[in-house]
C-alpha cells in the first residue's frame, strides 16, 4: 500500500531534521559555557571602570569637565543595538527589537530624532527597512573582539562629540540564566551617575598629565568596555536562547514521529487485515 | 598600619584585588608610591611591573602592559590593557573549535550556514597551525 510507505518516508524526514536540532543544541550548550566564562573575565573590568566613572561623576571637575559627562538638552539621541548573527534562537532578538522599537517611538513623540548602530546581521536585516542606519557591523562571531568593535562605537562617539547627537544609548540581551533573557536598554552618554558610594562631593582629582587627555582616556575605555561587555553577553545570551529552542524543536519532532509512527502502524495493519482477506477470499473461491 | 585596597584588572578578568600598604607603579611622569589616604588622581601607567607592599613586608609584583590608574583616599584601581599573546590560545579549545567547526559543516542544512561554517573550520585550522608552530619554536 502506497500510504504506508510515505509515511515511512515523512518519519525517516523528519528524524533527520531531529537529528540537526538535537546537534544544534549540544553545540550551542557548549558554546554557551564557554560564552559564560568569557562573561565573568570580561566583568571585573567593566564593574571597575564602572566604579572610577561613578567617582567622576561625584567629583568636582570645574571647568576640566568632560562633554561625556554632561547632560545637555536631547535634540537626538542614538541608540546602540546588539544582536545576533544567526537566527534560529527563538525570540531573543525580536523582544529586544520589540524593545528598541517601543524606545523609538516614545522618543519620536517627543520630537527627538533616533539614529540606530547595529551589531549584527539580525539587527541589521530589521532595522535598515526602517530607516537608514549610522553604522553597523557584523560576523562577531563567538568570540567578540574588541578591535571589531572600536570602528561602530567611534561612529557614535564622534556624532556625540560633535552634538549631532546628546545621547547614547545600548540596547541588548542581559543575560540572568540559561532559560531567561531580558531585554534592556542602558544609558551609556552621558555617563549617569549612580548613588551606591557615600563619596563627598566637593572634591577634584590630581591629574597626571593634562585633564582633558586623561577624561578622555578614561571615558572612550569606559564605553568600549560597555560595549564589550554587552557584545559578550550577548553571545551568551544568543547560545542560551539557541539551545533552548532547539530543545523544543527535539521534542517537537519527537512528538511528530510518535504520531507518524502510530499512523505507519495503523497503515501496516490495514494492509496486512486487506492482504488477509484477499487470501481467504481467493481459497474460498478455489474450494 | 593601615592599608589602602587595591584592585588590578585587565578586560582578560581580575588580575588582583586585596590591600597592600604601599602601591608603586610607573606612571608616565614618573614613579609613583601610593600610600593610604591618598589624594584622588588620575594617570596613566606604562608598561612595566606594579609593586605591592603588604602589610606583613611582603612584596608582590604583577607585570601590567600599560593602562590607567584611578587614586581614591582608600581604593587604588588599576586598570589594565591588555594585548593578545599567543600563549593565551588554548590548543585544546583551537581544537575543540575545530571539531566543532566540522560537525556544523555536516550538520548544516542550509547554503550560507554551510559556507559559514567552512569559514569557521578554516579559521580554526588556522588558528591551531599557529599554536603549533609556536610549540615547535619554543
Amino acid at each position: 500500500m502506497a500510504g504506508a510507505k510515505e509515511t515511512k518516508a515523512k518519519i525517516k524526514s523528519v528524524q533527520n531534521t531531529q537529528k540537526i536540532t538535537r546537534a544544534m543544541e549540544m553545540v550551542a550548550a557548549s558554546k554557551m559555557r564557554r560564552a559564560q566564562d568569557r562573561l565573568e573575565v570580561a566583568r571585573p573590568y567593566s564593574e571597575k571602570i564602572r566604579r572610577t566613572i561613578q567617582h567622576m561623576t561625584h567629583a568636582n571637575l570645574g571647568s576640566n569637565n568632560h562633554s561625556f559627562l554632561m547632560e545637555r538638552q536631547v535634540r537626538r539621541v542614538a541608540i546602540l543595538v546588539i544582536a545576533t548573527d544567526r537566527g534560529l534562537c527563538g525570540g531573543l532578538n525580536i523582544n529586544l527589537f520589540r524593545r528598541v522599537l517601543s524606545e523609538m517611538r516614545a522618543w519620536e513623540e517627543q520630537d527627538v530624532g533616533v539614529d540606530l548602530l547595529c551589531f549584527g546581521h539580525k539587527s541589521v536585516n530589521f532595522f535598515r527597512r526602517f530607516r537608514e542606519l549610522k553604522a553597523n557591523v557584523t560576523d562577531l562571531g563567538d568570540r567578540p573582539q574588541l578591535n571589531d568593535l572600536v570602528g561602530t562605537v567611534k561612529v557614535a562617539l564622534d556624532d556625540y562629540r560633535e552634538e549631532a547627537i546628546d545621547r547614547v544609548y545600548l540596547a541588548s540581551n542581559e543575560f540572568v540564566n540559561t532559560m531567561t533573557q531580558t531585554p534592556s536598554i542602558m544609558q551609556v552618554l552621558p555617563a549617569v551617575s549612580g548613588s551606591e558610594e557615600d563619596v563627598p562631593d566637593d572634591w577634584d582629582y590630581i591629574y597626571e598629565p593634562d585633564p582633558e587627555s586623561l577624561l578622555e582616556d578614561f571615558l572612550v575605555r569606559y564605553v568600549e568596555a560597555q560595549i564589550y561587555q554587552g557584545a559578550v553577553e550577548n553571545v551568551a545570551c544568543e547560545m542560551a536562547a539557541r539551545m533552548v529552542a532547539m530543545k523544543a524543536a527535539s521534542d517537537n519532532a519527537g512528538e511528530i514521529i510518535d504520531d507518524l509512527q502510530l499512523e505507519y502502524n495503523k497503515q501496516r495493519q490495514a494492509q496486512i487485515t486487506q492482504e488477509l482477506s484477499e487470501i481467504v477470499a481467493g481459497a474460498a473461491a478455489v474450494s | 598600619m593601615s592599608s589602602i585596597q587595591v584592585d588590578i584588572v585587565s578586560a582578560e578578568g581580575q588580575i588582583f584585588a586585596g590591600e597592600a600598604s604601599v602601591l608603586f607603579v610607573e606612571a608616565v611622569e614618573g614613579d609613583m608610591a601610593i600610600m593610604p589616604r591618598h589624594a584622588p588622581l588620575l594617570t596613566k601607567i606604562r608598561p612595566g611591573p606594579v609593586r605591592l607592599r603588604h602589610e606583613n613586608a611582603e612584596e608582590q609584583q604583577i607585570f601590567v602592559s600599560g593602562g590607567l590608574l584611578e587614586v581614591q583616599p582608600k581604593l587604588v584601581t588599576v586598570l589594565a590593557d591588555t594585548a593578545e599573546r599567543i600563549e593565551e590560545i588554548d590548543e585544546a579549545e583551537a581544537e575543540k573549535a575545530k571539531e566543532r567547526a566540522e560537525a556544523a559543516v555536516s550538520n548544516a542544512d542550509q547554503d550560507s550556514d554551510i559556507q559559514r561554517a567552512q569559514a569557521e573550520l578554516t579559521e580554526a585550522a588556522a588558528r591551531l597551525q599557529m599554536v603549533k608552530q609556536w610549540r615547535n619554536r619554543r
